[in-house]
């Protein structure tokens, strides 16, 4: 529960930032909300020498109407989302989620951007973010470039950033899709999930079904067929490969799976 | 009107919510300026021998100050030899740690024996280093076979304590009466589990120390500093005189602070060793290996009656998991004996136990020690027994609990229950419930498949509260000349509310304002003997004793008064309204307590008492849970909670029902979520707290607590205990609940904590077994 030593430093700006952890290389990390990182860090299962902190910069932290999509910046808290007049009416999937992580405190502190990056497929917004087909905006030394989110998770806690990449903003295209739902399935209101569904009209995305946050391909062509939900759900399982844990064996996450996605779909009807 | 009874809100709170108590860590005493930093190197494995101890490149690290191993423990007595008849392996329970071959050690010599054992200490100037400079200890560990399962234990293929030549530790109770079920139309057993749970106080364990010219000083975070400081005194083979422990404000214990436990006990030798002031606050991962764990029960049941509802012998097997060293010895299971066969009258009733060592962390009390555990057990066995007979589980109870004329009630199990209302109880909370109404609805939701199914479940208790009453506790009260009242008391606050309810107890016989009233706890050098806090004993023992003093004083005052007023004494009054002496009648004379205390003389006005009770109480109640069950994924929820914990006189109900709010809380989270679970090779796989589920307010509904008082008879408050009755009763009235849910699926049995994983597979193996059926 006590961390190695490491640098703690602070970036006055992305740019700064950037040179930062470019300067010390592959030991650096940003450090945003925390609540990731952090916790490793005390378990010792991550050791890096500096820590640059991005998470109070405002530059990183927005919600904006773009007309066509709309931006979020990567610092932006689960909170901030939870509450956003903006998202509630345009993009209440992402609000919802966001409002689902964790408990208050974590809410608070812990960001989009950190949730992405860390990549961990427990986490809500990874799938949201596929639910929503958004497009992430990654910054490093040589410049800023974008990654479709269904090409950003890689494998268990591996993303397509680059070594000394910074996850800076992720858009989101608008109108959305008519019809959303979300579903967490939790022991207790504060946990990961042990299955979650994303919908976004045909768009459906699974949490924890397998090592990275994955698209219902089956369920989404079944639906693209013109299938009930019912029918299309039978298929939330197909090509995942779940993990076995304390919470679940692999053919309970596949159960789950057909009942949640079966819910947020019969929600997302409702919805639309 | 007297302050007693009344809901008085707790004086603690303005400064536990505020800017915080004073606990161990923040103590800033001058004793323990540049106190040295105690990091502990814990054993990794769960079984092994220590074939070496490298510690030369942890001793050279930056800001190291020792590195202390059991070579280094060269200064204190040998343990005491196992004293003159003590039981030999095998034989009858003893409420003590087991000396001889068990004896525990305080570092651990050439074996370690759970993941979490002490092997070694860095003594550092900062925490910070020493988590560094412990990864630097190097220790040789020659792997040996983890014992965790309990067959495994009982079977003794590896021991290990090879000299005790077995892992059984205690063996007791006869063997099952042949013909004790003979009488019966039907009968149903059972094995079931009441898991290991680790208590997970919010403060964890912390130990302060130092030494100087010849009196160890000992800041510890305990519920009993006077008991502690015999620990202390025989460890170190110091006079009891030369040493002083305080406790100062303790963050949760649960029974898990009960004395002083092997790490705390280093601490304080590691300050007597190096001279050096040491304090040790443990980690959150620390604590869930380290702090002893509770429950760990196999039980078998066995209940037999007639097909009209009447239970005429039941029969409780345990086998208790002690952990690695057996601290608490045959105690608990002992207490599971005692209380095997709850409030019913049952003709016939036997019970067994055996208490194995496993390569876990060692098992001690945890809220309710060994009483949650054989109510759970009855509680499951007239469920399953109603559940053969095909009749309503409240009828089963009401025809088989104790009726009010047959108090004292002599036990199957070996109690004496002092008073009771037990049907009344029962009745009260199915009223309350609407429990009619809860059986249609749930028959409504299986009518038509409602997917989310209503669980109803019941659990009638009684429990053993202050089951060492005469040990007794102490008090001291002193009024002074400015009028203001001081209590000592050998009890100890934890959290309870002790400063609120004794200087409610002071007011209410003396009529000093509970604002002027300051109550001490927790410094063996203010209160030198006393007891403390544990098995829900502080009111019925410490309350009384509070009580006794201040009528004590009060007959001095009244003395004092006469002298003053120039009356007889027994001309006079006290007013405990205004709180002033005057002759009876005549409130022209009155006199305030500043002005009596004031003319008392020099010994002024104070008494001290020793109240030690004849015989422990026995609270009682009834709990109902509601639950809706997902029976798509297993998710359970509990909806309601409707209870009467009756534990006599109340003296503060707003006390008394946070007593059983937490107790409940605790119940439903062993009933749904918590386990401390082990691999095959004794890793504790729910060693953080994302693994190991303790219930939040999000998981639980507003309680409904009925109130019901049934004076105890043998304390002049008539107080019984309330500390333990929540998970005493909760546990199994929401396992029942769970198993209700889905009885209509052929279910009778969900061993706990209901997680939907379980839940989920206890449904699909049913479907399965239901399907195969008809399919033939």
């Amino acid at each position: 529960m006590i961390p190695a030593p490491f640098t703690y430093k602070r970036a006055s700006s992305v740019d700064e930032a950037v040179d930062l952890v470019a300067r010390d290389g592959e030991d650096a990390k940003f450090l945003a909300g925390g609540h990731s990182l952090l916790p490793l860090m005390k378990l010792r299962l991550a050791v890096p020498q500096t820590l640059v902190d991005i998470g109070r910069l405002g530059e990183l932290s927005y919600i904006r109407d773009e007309g066509d999509h709309i931006a979020v910046g990567a610092a932006t808290t689960h909170g901030e989302l939870a509450s956003s007049g903006l998202l509630g009416r345009d993009l209440p999937l992402l609000a919802h989620a966001a409002g689902q992580v964790g408990d208050p405190q974590v809410r608070h502190c812990g960001t989009i951007g950190g949730s992405l990056a860390h990549a961990d497929p427990a986490a809500d917004l990874p799938a949201v973010v596929l639910a929503l087909d958004a497009t992430l905006v990654a910054r490093g030394p040589a410049g800023s470039r974008e990654i479709a989110a269904a090409d950003f998770f890689r494998g268990l806690f591996e993303t397509a950033l680059e070594p000394g990449e910074l996850l800076t903003e992720i858009r989101i295209g608008k109108p959305a899709a008519p019809g959303w739902a979300f579903q967490k399935f939790t022991k207790r209101a504060i946990d990961w999930a042990i299955v979650g569904v994303a919908v976004q009209g045909g768009r459906v995305a699974l949490v924890n079904m397998d090592q990275t946050p994955v698209r219902a391909v089956a369920v989404e062509s079944a639906l693209a067929d013109g299938a009930a939900p019912a029918e299309a759900a039978a298929h939330a399982a197909a090509g995942t490969s779940p993990s076995e844990d304390l919470n679940a064996t692999r053919a309970y996450r596949e159960h789950l799976a057909r009942v949640l996605v079966r819910r947020a779909l019969e929600a997302a009807q409702a919805a639309g | 009107m007297s302050i007693l009874g009344t809901r008085v809100v707790r004086t603690e709170d303005p400064l536990l919510l505020t800017v915080g108590g004073t606990y161990v860590d923040d103590l800033r005493v001058p004793e323990l300026a540049g106190a040295a930093r105690v990091t502990f190197v814990r054993s990794p494995v769960a079984h092994a021998l220590i074939t070496g101890i490298d510690v030369a490149a942890a001793r050279e690290a930056p800001g190291v100050v020792a590195v202390l191993t059991v070579a280094d423990i060269d200064d204190l007595p040998p343990p005491p030899p196992a004293p003159e008849g003590e039981p030999p392996p095998g034989s009858e329970a003893a409420p003590l740690p087991m000396g001889g071959p068990w004896a525990e050690p305080l570092l651990a010599v050439d074996r370690v024996r759970f993941v979490g054992e002490p092997v070694a200490m860095v003594l550092t100037d900062d925490t910070y280093a020493g988590e560094d400079a412990a990864e630097l200890v190097s220790v040789d560990y020659e792997p040996l076979p983890a014992v965790v399962d309990l067959d495994a234990a009982v079977g003794g293929e590896t021991l290990l304590f090879p000299a005790a030549g077995t892992n059984v530790a205690v063996t007791a109770g006869g063997p099952a009466d042949g013909s004790a079920f003979d009488g019966c139309d039907v009968v149903v057993e059972r094995t079931i589990v009441n898991q290991r749970l680790a208590p997970v106080s919010m403060e964890g364990r912390a130990t302060a120390a130092s030494w100087a010219d010849g009196k160890l000083t000992v800041w510890v975070s305990t519920q009993n500093a006077q008991i502690s400081r015999f620990i202390f005194a025989g460890a170190f083979g110091l006079d009891p005189a030369a040493i002083r422990v305080v406790a100062p404000d303790v963050g949760g214990a649960f029974g898990a602070k009960i004395g002083a436990d092997r790490d705390a006990i280093l601490v304080a030798w590691a300050a007597k060793h190096t001279g050096r002031a040491v304090r040790w606050v443990e980690t959150r991962s620390e604590n869930l290996v380290g702090m002893t764990h509770g429950r760990a029960q196999r039980q078998h049941i066995k209940i037999g009656g007639t097909r009209d509802g009447r239970i005429l012998a039941y029969r409780n097997e345990v086998i208790q998991d002690t952990g690695a060293y057996p601290r608490m010895s045959g105690f608990l299971p002992f207490l599971t004996g005692l209380m095997a066969s709850g409030p019913y009258d049952i003709g016939h009733v036997e019970t067994a136990n055996r208490v194995v060592v496993t390569n876990t962390t060692p098992i001690s009390a945890y809220r309710g020690a060994g009483r949650p555990e054989a109510t759970a057990a009855v509680e499951r066995a007239v469920d399953l027994f109603a559940a053969e007979i095909g009749m309503d589980p409240a009828e089963v109870r009401r025809i088989n609990l104790v009726p009010p004329d047959k108090f004292p009630y002599s036990s199957g199990g070996g109690a004496v229950y002092d008073s009771g209302e037990y049907v009344k109880a029962l009745d009260q909370v199915l009223t309350a419930a609407g429990y009619e109404e809860l059986r249609a609805e749930q028959a409504r939701r299986r009518e038509r498949g409602d997917p989310l199914q209503l669980g109803i479940g019941l659990a009638s208790y009684v429990e053993i509260t202050a089951a060492d009453a005469a040990g007794g506790e102490t008090a001291k009260v002193m009024v002074h000349d400015d009028g203001t009242a001081t209590v000592y008391t050998g009890s100890s606050a934890h959290g309870q509310g002790h400063h609120t309810a004794w200087a409610m107890l002071v007011q209410g016989e003396l009529g000093i304002p509970m604002e002027r009233v300051t109550v001490l706890h927790g410094d063996t050098d203010l209160v030198p003997l006393g007891t403390g806090t544990y098995a829900s004993r502080s009111l019925q023992l410490g309350g009384t004793a509070v009580h006794l003093a201040a009528v004590d004083v009060k007959e001095q005052a009244r003395a004092v008064a006469a002298d003053l007023l120039e009356a007889s004494a027994p001309d006079l009054e006290l007013d405990t309204e205004r709180g002033v002496w005057q002759v009876r009648g005549d409130p022209a004379s009155s006199r305030t307590w500043a002005e009596v205390a004031a003319h008392a003389g020099p010994d002024g006005l104070a008494a001290d008492a020793n109240f030690t009770d004849g015989q422990p109480t026995f609270p009682f109640g009834t709990h109902l849970a509601v639950v809706e069950l997902d029976t798509e994924t297993g998710k359970v929820a509990l909806i309601r909670h409707v209870t009467v914990d009756d534990a006599g006189t109340v003296l503060n109900p707003l006390l008394a029902e946070g007593q059983r709010h937490g107790g409940i809380a605790q119940g439903a989270a062993q009933a749904l979520l918590e386990e401390m679970v082990y691999d095959a090779d004794g890793n504790p796989v729910t060693g953080t707290l994302v693994d190991y589920a303790i219930v939040t307010a999000a998981e639980l509904p507003s309680f409904e607590l009925l109130s019901s008082e049934t004076p105890a008879t043998s304390n002049p408050l008539g107080a019984k205990g309330i500390g333990e009755a929540g998970t005493i009763g909760a546990t199994p009235a929401v396992q029942n609940a769970v198993v209700d849910a889905v009885s209509h699926l052929g279910i009778r049995h969900l061993d706990m904590p209901a997680t939907p994983a379980r839940v989920w597979a206890a449904i699909n193996e049913a479907t399965a077994r239901t399907a195969t059926r008809e399919g033939q």
